[in-house]
């Protein structure tokens, strides 16, 4: 045990499992001499509305208060409804405020000894179907731990896990806890989490890598960067449990330079464990040793491509290599490489701890756990929302989302990013999960949740993804670089009125060999928008190719001609 | 290291049969589609690859069908298992050869009839052997740079088909590594180190390998006129085998 | 078995592709005498193009307005159309101006005098390109230009109602 104590009383180092209890209970005695404690969402989306001006205003506020008002204010993580934001959480009250301004600060802090004082429009129904039909597992902790404070992770329960599994656990033990509890892949491939680490395991080879693969990039999607914002110590903890596992000696997180607010957290996390002693040599005064540090993206979505990510942290241009060998076998450095998602390693940790069995009774047969989800588009409640696989779209899209907003109607849900595909509103009650949606020709992706309704044109939206696919294509292989501009530019003449049934075949055939023969999943996803927008919506295009018009009136105002005057020259 | 102890590698080689377009063929466990089918005069379309260099992948020309196998797969990067039931041609293959080729011709600007390698040309070749006769999509008639400053050699970009062997043969077996490819998607281009011009080249040793080793007329030498320049790049699988030969000294 | 009607039209090309065809020598009267008879061409003292022709051999790319009038024009008019040489199959020597833009071609031939653009002289299209960009083609002859042997095998097979397979003999640049 480690008798060392810092400036703030806490152990300076977590050597054992006693000391990570009494590092635990100083942080809750700590807590303990406030009444009441205020979190701030100091996430990116309540940022971006000024949270942090909120926060400096409620620590004064705070400051100058009296006994019955006593509480702690502190940065906090997202409460999900990121539409409300800037959020501010009173607990024990487990009260939530929304679209809060400096100027409510006072009030706020008022209105804990009197609630009547905040006006209705700050007070959101924390009880509310957006609230009480998620299932947080990935975000149980509800925003309300301070994300940059190791210590208040560890008072809710945080590395007990990662000190169980070292201390007293095999690492053959910990992959059979995995394989148990069913996790699959979070980043879209869904590939069995306890395989892939038994492979790496037991792949040959003097150095195995970890990677937690931080480099979301499909448009829409938020969730990997909201997790890593509030939770950068699960993220972490789920790695160096897999690190234990597997046998690997150093780790990499890659996140996307687009992040830098949880480029920042993660930063500060890896300094913070590793001062304490959980990360680096002899973790938790254990013979295990392993250490990690951030690599940055650098504006290139293919390198969230497990094979264009290795290349990219090998200081190489991000580039695919042909699969197989799969990095489980061959992949940093030619190093046996176990790489996953950011919210994969968010499971780990809650599993190790509750159990495979508990894990494994929530989803379905196939898919068990929760996910997280980015629901955004055109639907009331837009924000990160977390769900038992199996959830239809319909319970996530209306009695979570709250429905298409200013009496429109609901089209279409776009899943999956630029390598998914368009779910009509006949196909509402599909349950969210690998192969059911894969079965419809989308793809569940890695939680992107677009919702669209009747102003959207599914040309456009094709286009749209098209466009992304063709400018982030990495060009090694002819297919993706030449097929998503011809692919692309087809779409444009059609949503221009000049395009023919010719090309709508000719198109349709690219497709098929775009995503035949590509390389990568960039390329092999790239035709699937279009296909499935074909598959449910084939009227619309032969309105813009037959007609020359947009039943949606995107591409040109409804029953105009989309054809534009013809130029000379 | 092999598993077995400090057996030299080619005693922990296994050979192992497998069948490629339903005849029965066997190969070294080391080896790729693409060698064991070329072993047995089984042609597969390849403009990637070439023996001597490491492998690409990233024409697709030589995509096979593998049983069991979903997607398809790379002859060229595939390693040969036993049991392995190839298919190597089928109606689908070609028609996805022949859209690669017209893709293209598409992406630069591709003038025959005016070309210094016309006549003897890979990619000219490729078309006339999978018959492509006219091509079905829209020229996308890019604009390219072409770069006359070597004092031997000039690189011709509307001619680049971004197949990386001069990229490779350089970098490979030159050891100098003046091309590589700068951007990507469809604005990759090739360059000389960090985007100078190629007479201005400080790693650039003239050898001439890339001119060797480019399948069309991007690269070729001063002085040729229409189809006028021949290549001859066999000499690289020579320095491979006398490397190799060299290594296990 | 009565004679199939022939045309040629030479648009934008360097009329190489119609001295190709004269080079069948003998073979071209042998054919005009027992398969075709030659209804328009620049070759031949006709004017208007015919209310239908079976066969037309369209030489060149499509590169200015008139190129565009006229080659609807024929596929109207004609049963079987043929793209003979690389400027009709991919618009060739013609296309090479097409990164460019009009402005940029006419200001450099001008050498910075102002353009007169006489009335008669027909507007260049934004870009040169081949025939089966604009109209539906039913047979591609490749070449720069094709052979005169090649030539003949197209029209004699043509000539016997089958289409002609010209992998064999031609190819882009030939």
């Amino acid at each position: 045990m480690s008798e060392q104590r810092n400036h703030d009383n806490y152990p300076a180092r977590v050597d054992s499992a006693d000391d990570l209890g009494i590092m635990a209970e100083t942080e809750r005695t700590r807590q303990q001499q406030f009444k009441n404690r205020v979190f701030v969402c100091m996430g990116t989306a309540c940022q971006s509305c000024g949270s942090a001006d909120v926060l400096a205003a409620l620590k004064k506020a705070a400051e100058a208060g009296g006994d019955e008002t006593s509480c702690l204010v502190s940065k906090g993580g997202c409460q999900g409804n990121c539409a409300a934001a800037p959020l501010v959480s009173l607990q024990p009250q487990d009260r939530l405020y929304q679209h809060v301004k400096s100027e409510d600060a006072q009030v706020l802090i008022n209105s804990i000894s009197d609630q009547s004082v905040v006006a209705k429009e700050l007070v959101c129904d924390n009880k509310a179907p957006f609230f009480e039909k998620q299932k947080r597992v990935v975000t149980e902790f509800r925003g309300l731990i301070d994300p940059e404070r190791v210590e208040e992770y560890i008072a809710v329960g945080g590395f007990e896990p990662l000190m169980r599994a070292v201390s007293e656990m095999t690492p053959e033990q910990v992959i059979q806890e995995m394989r148990k509890s069913g996790l699959r892949g979070r980043g879209g491939a869904g590939y069995p989490t306890g395989l892939k680490w038994s492979t790496v395991a037991k792949s040959p080879g003097a150095h195995r890598y970890v990677i937690c693969n931080a480099d979301e990039g499909d448009p829409g999607a938020f969730m990997n960067r909201s997790v890593l914002e509030d939770y950068p110590f699960r993220v972490l903890e789920g790695m160096i449990i897999a690190a234990y596992a597997v046998g690997a000696d150093h780790g990499y997180v890659y996140v996307r330079a687009e992040y830098p607010l949880a480029v920042e957290r993660v930063e500060a996390a890896l300094k913070s464990i590793r001062k304490i002693g959980l990360l680096g040599n002899n973790i938790g005064g254990t013979k295990f040793s392993f250490d990690a540090e951030v690599r940055l993206g650098a504006g290139a979505f293919v390198c969230g491509e497990e094979t264009a990510l290795i290349s990219s942290i090998e200081g190489g241009r991000g580039l695919p290599r042909p699969r197989p060998p799969y990095p489980a076998e061959s992949g940093l450095w030619g190093c046996p490489t176990l790489i996953n998602n950011v919210e994969t390693y968010a499971n780990v940790p809650v599993i190790m701890q509750r159990g495979a069995d508990w894990y494994s009774a929530i989803g379905t047969e196939k898919c068990k756990g929760t996910k997280t989800f980015a629901l955004s588009g055109r639907v009331k409640n837009t924000g990160l929302v977390e769900v038992p696989l199996g959830t239809t779209l319909q319970e996530v899209i209306f009695d979570i989302g709250g429905g298409v907003p200013d009496g429109h109607a609901f089209k279409a849900v776009q899943t999956g990013g630029p390598a998914g595909g368009c779910i009509p509103a006949t196909l509402l009650d599909t349950p969210i999960d690998y192969e059911s949606l894969q079965a419809l020709g989308s793809f569940m992706g890695s939680g992107g949740m677009i919702v669209m309704d009747d102003t959207s044109c599914m040309v456009d939206v094709a286009k749209f993804f098209m466009q992304f696919c063709m400018s982030e294509s990495c060009g090694k292989c002819v297919p993706c670089r030449v097929g998503t501009v011809h692919l692309h530019d087809m779409l444009d003449r059609m949503t221009k009125g000049e395009s023919s049934m010719e090309e709508l075949e000719m198109m349709e055939s690219l497709c098929d060999m775009v995503k035949d023969t590509s390389l990568c999943g960039l390329g092999q996803g790239a035709p699937n928008p279009v296909v499935s927008t074909l598959k449910f919506f084939r009227g619309e295009y032969l309105a813009h190719i037959l007609n020359h018009n947009c039943p949606a009136g995107v591409c040109a105002p409804v029953g105009e001609d989309l054809r534009r005057p013809a130029c000379a020259l | 290291m092999c598993a077995r102890g400090r057996r030299s590698a080619e005693a922990c080689m296994r050979v192992v049969t497998l069948t490629i377009n339903g005849h029965d063929v066997s190969g070294r466990d080391d080896e790729t589609v693409l060698d064991v089918s070329r072993a047995h005069e089984i042609e597969i379309p390849t403009l990637c690859q070439l023996d001597g260099i490491s492998a690409w992948g990233g024409c697709r020309l030589c995509l096979v069908e593998i049983e069991g196998k979903p997607k398809l797969q790379p002859a060229c990067t595939t390693v040969v298992s036993e049991d392995m039931v190839i298919l190597t041609e089928s109606a689908k293959l070609k028609s996805y050869r022949k859209m690669i080729i017209e893709m293209l011709f598409t992406e630069g600007n591709h003038i025959c009839s005016v070309c210094v390698s016309n006549g003897n040309c890979e990619l000219q070749h490729m078309a006339q052997s999978l018959g492509v006769d006219h091509v079905r999509l829209p020229y996308l008639y890019p604009k390219r740079e072409v770069d006359a400053t070597h004092e031997r050699f000039v690189f011709d970009g509307n001619r680049c088909i971004l197949c990386t062997r001069c990229v490779r043969v350089c970098d490979e077996v030159e050891g100098a590594h003046t091309w590589d490819i700068q951007g990507r998607g469809i604005n990759s281009k090739l360059i000389t180190d960090l985007g100078t011009p190629w007479g201005e080249s400080t790693s650039c040793t003239s050898c001439g390998k890339c001119v060797e080793a480019c399948p069309t007329g991007a690269l070729f030498e001063k002085g040729k006129g229409a189809g006028e320049m021949t290549k001859e790049p066999q000499f690289l699988s020579y320095l491979a085998e006398m490397k190799k030969a060299k290594e296990s000294e | 078995m009565s004679k199939k009607t022939l045309a040629t039209v030479w648009l934008d090309g360097c009329s190489g592709c119609h001295m190709s065809l004269l080079d069948m020598d003998e073979r071209l009267i042998e054919l005009l005498s027992n398969s075709f008879d030659l209804v328009y061409s620049p070759l031949v003292d006709v004017k208007i193009f015919p209310a239908h022709v079976d066969v037309t051999l369209i030489e060149g790319a499509i590169s200015n307005e008139e190129d565009l009038h006229k080659i609807k024009l024929v596929r109207e008019r004609t049963h079987t159309l043929v793209s003979l040489g690389d400027c009709a199959v991919t618009a060739n020597v013609p296309s090479m101006r097409n990164s460019f833009t009009v402005n940029e071609l006419l200001e450099r031939v001008s050498a910075g005098n102002p353009l007169r653009q006489p009335a008669d002289v027909p507007l260049l299209c934004a870009q040169a390109v081949p025939v089966h960009r604009h109209v539906s083609v039913d047979v591609y002859v490749p070449g720069c230009p094709p052979s005169a042997d090649t030539i003949h095998f197209v029209l004699s097979e043509l000539a016997s109602g089958r289409s002609p397979d010209v992998s064999e003999l031609t190819r882009f640049g030939a």
